[in-house]
């Protein structure tokens, strides 16, 4: 019995969620009492293998192919499918990162078996070894507002866990991390859907990884407004965000947008100004190790919510932060 | 929890304010102006937009309304955005599409004239070079009022709290929401008194909470056992854009707003936008329980989710108006919620069920500031001073007007006259017969045209009548509008009763008795005239408030040595209970009795009364048998046995007679016998149009909230005795001062001298407020800034001539004075025929024989 | 080129910042509140609508949901789609499984009464249950290819170009047509219903296909409520003096070495 982690990787590189995923799925192996496998598609993946070891798992399955030079959902799915046919797991699992849960969705369609996405926590039927006796899941429904609990029945369990759902944490003993290649069978098929080209639209750091984030909704008036902001996160080695109000007054592209339809952020702190803390906000900036709140209204969602809160109006506090940070330096 | 919250809640307070809306904000800050500190304004929502109806409102004011207290606190509203520097006069046009829309144009016109505001009427074409966009092949033209403003509601409402915070006798709390109002009773009066409100922040103790709850008022006052009697609605706006000729204003309203009033809705410009409202659709009610809290609502609690259906027809009317709107988009639209009442009146001054639990609800942006100032006035004076607010007082609501099936009724029924052409004396469709007179079923054989009362109906004229119009010789009036709510039968009536005799039902009568040790003393401190006269006697008395201003006028009788009985009419009765019961010595030593429904009371007047009555009784029914405002008990002889009445020698219509007063289940039998002894004696049913209006007009007869107002005292109205009695009554003090400055008004009985108007028509003033004018058409205003305007209007039968009543100033006030009314936006010739006195039998000789 | 798009939309409820569960925890409370379609899917039928603007061709609109999802239909007639196709449900909400079996049904009906799709968008995932699968199941089955997380399309005689959002730029794919996408928002600004245009929907042609298909291994047990987040908000202060406290918060934090 076999719980199966995919890897999530950009030619070679794995993101924070790869090793959140490993972390989970050591959990439920343990819990299974059954063992913990990786898989990486592409050869370059193969360089990860010690660190998988690292978070438990006992083997990792390095597929190699031709197609799997770059990302494509086809063709890592038909990779995990053949792998599947092989190892016969009990589960597979992901992250939910937007790669996460597109392989596992084709690996399910594949398969024609449920997929539960962005689980917060699986607990396996009483008799592992019966199949046909439902799991329980916990997922997240409303970017994380509301949690639904899930019942699945299936002979293999495919999920992910919710990005950010779990801290990644290396095993306390690592596993053997034996890699075990395999070569799977892809054709036109799998090829249609790889990465043809990259177009590098911004440099350095980005929304989604830069440790500090300083976003401004409705409050900050107008698309000038945004210039404090952009000083004071340069200043912090950040990027600015926005709320959706302010996607939608053109003020900011959508790529700056934090919110379940925007980007989720975990940055170390996260500085939200002007911004009331809807719903759709607020779920992509929970993750936020810290969070400050500078407004005019104590009584704002942002506000109640945050760590810290400067209750001032943004056009006067951000100037202010900036000019501070200065005379720190200059000093 | 967020601990931002900057002090803890206090444990008391003087006064706790819920609700930080346009009327809580600016409550707090006009009592903070009038001296009061130690106050506590809470909002279940944040600041400075806690989610009520201030925050999505259209925020203009159109200074007209037919209405006096609506049209002049809106305009002091104005005024105060204005003073604020938070107001915009964008100006604003009602435009017409059809003949009777333009009839009402001039109408406004003329309540425009009333109320000293300006206003043009423009053609088409006039109104397209003040707005481009307006298709001019649709209007007839269009009613333009400069001073039309668009206001900054929400700002206003943080400039008038922070004024408060300043001056430290305010704290406030957001996000505060209330849990429970507790009370304690008063046992003397059968009431409670708030003492506390209860919060999810704390218990406040407080000896005075005011509910400017909005939307949310009823049910935070039942928390506390009251009522205050008004509904959430939907008012349903869309605001598209973006519109190029809209934004090349670099504006927030750069062109006047425009009001469609034949589809009910309205235009107003707002930046690139233009916001399109509407009263046309279904009246769309909701229980307070389903409107969202701030955290569950998508946008706030009274922007409720748009149901586009219901907005189509208004979508297509609005692109025939304006054709640009059809391909802007609909960038925002809401169903928002703003507050309806029985009888599309505020809801203000303290609540009848429990002492100093006020109520501040039902007001809208466009009369806010002003409404509030009344509450705060009412609050520190007992009574308002800005304006006599009578049509707002929560008092006003009998029992079954305070529940919601006739909230709901009643406000399903005027949502769509909003902006509606309402005549002054429309009828309720809804939720008629609700209280029937004792001999109900005798007035509806005689096919009765009930009209009601704040819930009695009562006959406003009879329609087996209709062989008076015949015998009299009369006819309908020239134009729909002047017959509408009104027939020469009523006509009929009144001549016959000066020539024989007719019979009134005057069941609405509201009769509440005064007894115990203390009930004289009681009586003569709610009177101007003495009470305390040997029993069998009467008298016709104002009731002032402590500023000297009328609270009511009514008349008592003592019935017995210790019980004094007050007779008012039902339009003021639940005020009269209310303002009794407040007053009632605390000490138990008088007894509040409402017995309006164990006792009917019939009129009977005219020449032949006397002998119609005498046949029911071997009374002696001479003036000295039964003396003029005195009172007889006697049995009647009735066919089916005796019945103990109280005959009351008293005329309210000109002519001598009684009212007669009886059990209510003698009502029947006392109508039927009456009509068997009459029948040779031209008896008839006889309407409210004889006794509310042409016989009490003839005589000059001053009424209850048209002639007596609180702004008005006394001197004034001509009801000043020769001598003020030695015992102390409310007002006292100030009543004495009015005598003593003499009258800045007086009240007079204006004719009509001339009736005709350009197109050849009669054309009958309604007693809606029509302007007074000079000679030479200019507005008489007094040395109080008082208008002078028409409060009562009736064609005398007996005089031969139209009547009117107003107050002018001294100078005016004299016999023979020539001076105009305006009617229709038409002036008419009038000329003062009487001051404080009669132009029908100026000597009462038909009263005393 | 004229194009045949499908739009795949969901009506699901817009609601604020607290979203309530009814009490037996089935699904969100609604009775406050109105509806909407999922944000990405107002992206996806904007494209479609631009699309065919530029290239001639018709919209078609799809929605598997309660009787109600009219009005979202309606909505998408009213900012330019053609043709409305509504897949009624009993109002429960129906598994991911089950969906895209239904969903796939009604294409083919759709494709064999009125000709194959160029292209077929959905949202990336419903804002509501978020399954992020229904697309790739439904693509999958006809036989076509899908790729989902897309912000730029553009569509060539025999594929179309889509690009990926990712971190520091996109991911660029191509697809031979037909095609289908899973697209997110920040695709393009979707614009609203013009006044006339919402006029105009309530006279589109509605067509109703009734299907009955299995429910698939997933089923919602219940909804709740995520535990309150206890925060005690520490305030560093209410005027721009508070620039101080600030500073050494991100010193203290570690984010401010330059």
């Amino acid at each position: 019995m076999t719980v199966l982690v995919l890897i999530e990787h950009d030619r070679g590189e794995a993101p924070e969620a790869a090793w959140e995923g490993l972390t989970a799925g050591r959990h439920l192996a343990e819990s299974l009492g059954c063992e913990l496998a990786a898989v990486v598609a592409g050869e370059a993946g193969a360089a990860l293998a010690d660190e998988i070891a690292e978070y438990g798992a006992d083997v990792v399955h390095v597929a190699e192919h031709e197609l799997l030079g770059d990302y494509g959902p086809d063709a890592w799915a038909e990779t995990v499918r053949q792998l599947i046919d092989d190892i016969e797991p009990t589960a597979v699992v992901g992250v939910g990162t937007d790669r996460g849960n597109e392989v596992l969705a084709h690996v399910a369609a594949r398969l024609d078996l449920p997929f539960v996405a962005n689980c917060l926590a699986v607990q396996p039927g009483d008799d592992p070894d019966d199949a046909d006796e439902p799991w329980a899941l916990t997922r997240v429904q409303w970017g994380g507002s509301l949690l639904e609990d899930a019942s699945v029945t299936a002979g293999l369990k495919l999920l992910t866990y919710a990005h950010h759902g779990v801290a990644a944490e290396p095993a306390d003993s690592p596993g053997a991390g034996s890699i075990e290649t395999f070569e799977p069978t892809l054709g036109d098929a799998e090829a249609v859907t790889i990465i043809r080209d990259r177009a590098v639209e911004s440099q350095g750091v980005t929304l989604s990884t830069a440790p500090v984030v300083v976003s401004g909704g409705r409050g900050v008036g107008s698309a000038d407004g945004f210039a404090a902001l952009e000083e004071l996160a340069e200043l912090l080695g950040g990027r600015v965000g926005c709320s959706r109000a302010v996607t939608n007054n053109g003020w900011r592209p959508h790529r700056d947008q934090v919110g379940q339809t925007g980007t989720r952020i975990a940055p170390e702190i996260y500085i939200a100004t002007g911004i009331s803390g809807a719903i759709q906000h607020w779920v992509g900036a929970m993750a936020s190790k810290k969070i400050l709140a500078i407004n005019t209204d104590p009584e704002a969602n942002m506000v109640v919510k945050a760590d810290y809160a400067v209750i001032a109006d943004l056009h006067e506090v951000v100037p202010a932060i900036s000019a501070e940070i200065r005379r720190r330096r200059g000093g | 929890m967020s601990d931002i919250p900057s002090t803890a809640m206090p444990a008391t307070a003087k006064v706790v304010v819920i609700g930080a809306g346009i009327v809580g904000n600016c409550l707090v800050g006009h009592l903070a102006d009038l001296g009061w500190t130690d106050m506590v304004l809470i909002d279940k929502g944040p600041l400075p937009n806690p989610g009520g109806s201030t925050g999505h409102a259209s925020n203009f004011i159109f200074p007209v309304d037919h209405n006096k207290e609506m049209a002049l606190l809106g305009v002091q509203s104005a005024n105060q955005y204005r003073d604020l520097g938070l107001s915009v006069d964008s100006g604003g046009i009602e435009v017409a599409r059809t003949q009777e829309r333009w009839d009402e144009l001039q109408r406004r016109m003329t309540s425009a004239m009333a109320w000293g505001v300006e206003a043009h009427l423009l053609t088409p074409e006039q109104v397209t070079e003040l707005v481009p966009f307006v298709n001019d092949e649709i209007i007839l033209g269009g009613f333009y009022c400069p001073s039309v403003s668009v206001v900054d509601s929400l700002e206003t409402g943080t400039v008038m709290r922070r004024k408060a915070q300043d001056k430290g006798v305010l704290e406030v709390f957001a996000n505060t929401e209330v849990l429970d109002i507790e009370t304690e009773p008063t046992p003397h009066n059968g009431l409670s008194k708030v003492t506390a409100v209860v919060t999810d922040k704390g218990r406040i103790e407080a000896e005075y909470v005011v509910v400017a709850c909005g939307v949310w008022s009823n049910r935070v006052a039942n928390m506390a056992g009251a009522t205050i009697p008004l509904v959430p609605a939907v008012h349903q706006m869309a605001d598209v854009g973006p519109i190029d000729i809209l934004a090349e204003t670099n504006n927030e309203i750069g062109y006047p707003i425009v009001r469609d009033m034949d589809t009910f809705c309205y235009e107003r410009q707002s930046a690139g936008s233009m916001e399109v409202g509407s009263y046309a659709h279904r009246p769309i009610l909701h229980h307070p329980d389903e409107i969202p809290s701030n955290a569950e609502a998508a946008l706030s609690p009274t922007e409720m989710p748009f149901t586009p259906d219901d907005f189509d027809e208004q979508m297509e009317q609005a692109i025939e108006l304006m054709d640009m709107l059809g391909d802007a988009e609909i960038k925002y639209a809401i169903n928002g919620l703003l507050s309806l009442t029985p009888d599309a009146m505020p809801c203000l001054g303290e609540t009848t069920e429990v002492a100093n639990l006020w109520s501040a609800a039902a007001v809208w942006v466009k009369e806010g500031p002003g409404m509030a100032q009344v509450v705060a006035e009412w609050m520190t004076h007992g009574y308002p001073r800005v304006i006599d607010a009578h049509g707002a007082d929560v008092a006003r609501f009998y029992d079954w007007e305070r529940n919601d099936e006739h909230i709901w009724a009643r406000a399903e029924e005027h949502f769509n006259k909003t902006y509606g052409i309402v005549h002054p004396a429309e009828q309720w469709a809804s939720r008629r017969g609700l209280v029937k007179g004792a001999v109900y079923d005798r007035q509806e054989a005689a096919q009765a045209e009930f009209y009601e009362a704040r819930g009695w109906e009562r006959p406003q004229w009879y329609n087996s009548n209709a062989d008076l119009v015949e015998r009299y010789d009369l006819g309908p009036r020239d134009t729909e509008w002047d017959n509408r709510w009104w027939s020469p039968i009523t006509i009929g009536e009144h001549l016959n009763l000066r020539e024989n005799c007719g019979v009134v039902d005057l069941s609405a009568f509201q009769i509440y008795d005064l007894s115990g040790p203390g009930a004289v003393e009681f009586a003569e401190r709610l009177a101007v005239n003495k009470v305390d006269k040997p029993v069998g006697s009467s008298v016709y008395t104002p009731w002032l408030n402590n500023d000297g201003g009328f609270h009511s006028d009514l008349t008592m009788m003592r019935i017995a040595e210790d019980t004094v009985r007050i007779v008012t009419g039902v339009f003021d009765g639940g005020r009269d209970r209310f303002w009794v019961l407040k007053h009632l010595p605390a000490d138990g030593s008088v007894t509040f009795t409402d017995r309006t429904r164990d006792l009917t009371t019939l009129g009977l007047w005219g020449p032949k009364a006397p002998e119609v009555l005498s046949q029911l009784t071997g009374h002696d029914l001479s003036q000295s048998g039964s003396p003029y405002g005195s009172y007889l008990d006697i049995e009647l002889d009735l066919p089916g046995g005796p019945a103990a009445v109280k005959l009351f020698r008293i005329s309210y219509v000109g002519d001598t007679g009684w009212e007669i007063y009886a059990d209510w289940d003698h009502g029947g039998a006392i109508w039927d016998a009456l009509f068997d002894a009459g029948r040779d004696h031209g008896i008839r049913p006889t309407g409210g149009g004889v006794y509310g209006s042409s016989g009490r007009m003839e005589k000059g007869y001053r009424l209850m909230g048209a002639e007596l107002e609180s702004e008005y005292d006394p001197v004034e109205a001509g009801l000043a005795r020769p001598r003020v009695k030695a015992a102390d009554f409310i007002g006292k003090e100030a009543y004495l001062a009015a005598r003593e400055r003499g009258p800045l008004a007086k009240m007079c009985t204006l004719t009509v001298e001339n009736l005709t108007d350009a197109e050849g028509r009669e054309r009958w003033m309604q007693g809606g407020n029509e302007p007074i004018l000079t000679a030479d058409g200019e507005r008489i205003e007094d040395g109080h800034g008082r208008v002078s305007r028409v409060t009562s209007a009736a064609y005398g039968p007996s005089v031969g001539k139209h009547l009117l009543l107003g107050y002018l100033p001294p100078d005016l006030a004299e016999v023979g004075t020539d001076l105009q009314v305006m009617y229709m936006h038409e002036r008419f010739p009038v000329k003062v025929a009487a001051v404080d006195g009669s132009v029908f039998d100026p000597d009462d000789t038909r009263l005393k024989t | 080129m004229s194009l045949r798009i499908l739009v795949c939309v969901k009506r699901v409820p817009a609601p604020g910042a607290r979203i309530n569960v009814t009490d037996d925890g089935q699904s969100v409370e609604t009775a406050h509140l109105g509806f909407t379609t999922s944000p990405h899917e107002e992206c996806a039928l904007e494209e479609a609508v631009q699309l065919t603007e530029a290239n001639g061709g018709t919209v078609v609109v799809l929605t598997l949901g309660p009787p109600e999802a009219e009005e979202q239909l309606r909505y998408a007639a009213s900012v330019g789609a053609h043709e409305l196709v509504l897949v009624p449900t009993d109002g429960t909400a129906w598994d991911p499984q089950r969906t895209a079996t239904a969903l796939t049904e009604a294409i083919e009906a759709q494709e064999a009464a009125g000709g194959a799709f160029d292209l077929i968008l959905f949202g990336n995932e419903s804002a509501d249950s978020g399954g992020f699968q229904v697309g790739v199941r439904v693509a999958r089955a006809l036989g076509r290819p899908i790729v989902n997380g897309i912000k730029g399309i553009e569509v060539g005689a025999e594929s179309v170009t889509a690009r990926r959002a990712v971190d520091a730029g996109s991911e660029v794919y191509e697809l031979p047509r037909p095609a289908v996408l899973g697209v997110k928002e920040g695709l393009n600004l979707p614009r609203y219903p013009t006044m006339r245009g919402r006029l105009a929907s309530k006279k589109a042609e509605l067509v109703t296909a009734e299907l009955d298909v299995e429910a698939g291994g997933q089923r919602l047990v219940a909804l709740r409520q995520p535990e309150e987040q206890v925060s005690n908000t520490e305030l560093l202060g209410d005027s721009p003096a508070a620039a101080t406290a600030v500073v050494d918060l991100l010193e203290e934090l570690g984010v401010l070495e330059s």
